[in-house]
């Protein structure tokens, strides 16, 4: 149970979220017709005369999409309905040349499923609760208005007209903004792995339509208002977090909360009514007459099953307990399907070269890619995908660790040269000289010399300051610039303050 | 969502001017009060007519999507079409820089 309340000036209100997610399906095609999809082409250059609604054009399903919505669906543990249909939800606007767009409201092709979100996450300890999905809906995408281009005409570009989405309606079970945050994170998580959309909010693929009502703890849920389109988690966060505040006020000051549409405003933070008219949601829902019932068969569904990837929270367990990753690591690591992909040949490189198991190598593949990696890429501003050192050079430099021949110091070093140069571990190795020297007669001698010139501090050590043994091992490290072998360097140190 | 159904009593449904008016302004039609006072008695008269329907007794029977038993057909994830900019602007009434221009549409 979530404990998030907004304090009102009558006792403390509970906050009820569902999320209605529209996800742009990854397809070549649009739904209904041979049209592209690709995002940012010349306007009006990817319509087929069926997506532009001309007299007489008949739609024609496009398998992809449907085994895309299919899969998505298996992959939340959903109902697949192996008969489902296609409606027409009947509006006017400029932007829908049909004069109604093909959904799916009675029949829709996935029921209920479900998504587990970690509450905190930050801490991959925390609980975790389980969201309902109420169903997946397969519909079309409407075309794009431009407002601005002219002073008096709107411009319509219908490249995006008939270009299939999935509707992923969750139950209202979320009661935080922070969950209902995890919860659009996750279920992009998913999507991305399932590869059934990619997952892009900031190029519209995937947007929310945000419910929000309150309540007394344990009352009946109250009236809802829907900000529509909403397309950040941030946003969506914000969206529960004011309009949540704003009902308690109006309810507060004896007001009720009207159903209604809103819009979020990201500069004001603030969400507004649509002030839509009376009828607008008159949408006369009917069966598509053009299209016929649509049949799944096994075959297709166990395709469709064969074809899903591990999925996250499966991987997740898996590098947990069959890699010993940490929580907190496995829960990083798999939170998008290319870090996971990048973090998994890094790990089967690496126990490759180093003829081991891959829970062996593992954690320092983990560690390195979350520290070492990710701060120089962060200081960069680049990303694993844009990332200098690919997950084999990675690998190589962490065996050349793990077989001793480098010290953990001039790895780091080494990582420098390889991020400038794109040159391999090895020949940095070669070239620079840099190899771990365990050659005792040359420790022995920078260790005297560390001594000899800091004998009062010996003194110290000998009379109880045991804390100065690392200075004189670093001491040691630096005269040898970085080459010694560790472990041999504190056997020697200690051997010599002993003597 | 209204659902046109017949009454539980098998009473006919029946349509009245606020009716033919609403779906009118739903459908973007601009009809005088003439042509919808017109409008009344035609529409009842279609619904009624079809509402003969009701007599007969279909208890059991999976409602039929088309008279030919048929499965859905699906095309394959292949781009076979677009780039006919010209087709799809040719009726426009206003076209300009590649896209349909209407009257400015703002909510």
């Amino acid at each position: 149970m979530s404990d998030y309340r907004i304090q009102g000036a009558t006792g403390e209100w509970e906050v009820v979220i569902g999320l209605e997610v529209h996800a742009q399906v990854t397809s070549n095609a649009k739904l209904f017709s041979g049209a592209a999809t690709a995002f940012g082409a010349e306007p009006n250059t990817q319509v087929s005369l069926v997506d532009a609604a001309m007299p007489g054009m008949l739609p024609v399903p496009n398998r992809q999409c449907i085994r895309q919505a299919v899969r998505t669906g298996m992959a939340i543990d959903a109902q697949i309905n192996k008969w489902s249909r296609f409606d027409r939800k009947n509006y006017f606007y400029a932007d829908l040349p049909q004069g109604y767009q093909i959904s799916q409201l009675y029949h829709p092709i996935v029921g209920e499923g479900q998504i587990e979100i970690v509450l905190d996450e930050k801490n991959p300890d925390s609980s975790t609760k389980v969201i309902g999905v109420e169903r997946i809906h397969v519909e079309q995408d409407a075309g794009k208005l431009m407002h601005d281009q002219h002073p008096t005409s709107s411009y319509v570009d219908l490249n995006r007209s008939g270009v299939a989405l999935m509707e992923i309606v969750s139950k209202p079970d979320m009661r935080s903004p922070a969950e209902a945050g995890a919860y659009l994170s996750k279920l992009r998580t998913i999507l991305r792995y399932v590869g059934s959309c990619d997952g892009n909010m900031d190029q519209g693929s995937m947007r929310a339509d945000v419910n929000v009502s309150v309540r007394k703890p344990g009352e009946e849920f109250g009236t809802r208002t829907e900000t529509k389109n909403v397309n950040s988690v941030r946003f969506v966060m914000a969206v529960v977090e004011h309009e949540a505040n704003r009902q308690v006020d109006v309810l507060e000051a004896g007001g009720k909360i009207v159903q209604e549409t809103r819009l979020y405003d990201p500069d004001r933070n603030e969400t507004r009514s649509m002030r839509s008219k009376e009828d607008a949601h008159d949408y006369r829902y009917f069966p598509d007459p053009d299209l016929l019932p649509l049949v799944l068969d096994d075959v297709f569904l166990d395709e469709c099953r064969a074809s899903l990837p591990e999925l996250p929270d499966v991987k997740r367990k898996r590098y947990e307990q069959a890699l010993g990753l940490s929580a907190y690591n496995a829960a990083t690591l798999t939170a998008d399907a290319d870090t996971a992909r990048w973090f998994e040949t890094l790990v089967a490189e690496a126990a490759r070269i180093q003829g081991k198991s891959e829970s062996d190598v593992a954690k320092a593949s983990a560690n390195w890619l979350l520290s070492e990696l990710y701060g120089a890429l962060n200081r960069l501003g680049k990303t694993l995908e844009t990332s200098p050192v690919g997950p084999t050079d990675g690998a190589e430099l962490l065996a050349l660790v793990a077989d001793g021949t480098i010290s953990g110091t001039i790895a780091k070093q080494v990582f420098e040269i390889m991020l400038e140069t794109g040159d391999k571990p090895g020949k940095i190795v070669e070239e620079k000289g840099l190899k771990q020297t365990s050659d005792t007669g040359a420790i022995e001698a920078a260790v005297a010399t560390v001594l000899a010139n800091n004998a009062d501090k010996v003194e110290q050590y000998r009379g109880g300051k045991e804390a100065l043994f690392g200075f004189f091992v670093g001491q040691t490290m630096k005269a040898m610039q970085g080459k010694a072998n560790p472990q041999v360097v504190n056997e020697l140190v200690k051997k010599a303050l002993a003597g | 969502m209204k659902q046109v159904e017949p009454s539980a009593s098998g009473e006919a449904m029946s349509i009245d001017l606020q009716t033919v008016k609403k779906i009118a302004s739903l459908s973007r039609i601009s009809v005088t009060d003439a042509e919808a006072q017109a409008m009344v008695p035609e529409l009842n008269n279609i619904l009624g007519w079809v509402e003969q329907l009701g007599e007969v007794d279909v208890t059991g029977i999976e409602p039929m999507t088309a008279v030919i038993p048929n499965v859905q057909r699906l095309r394959e994830d292949v781009v076979t079409d677009g780039n006919v900019r010209e087709l799809v602007l040719a009726n426009a009434p206003q076209a300009e820089h590649g896209f349909f221009a209407v009257p400015k549409v703002i909510e």
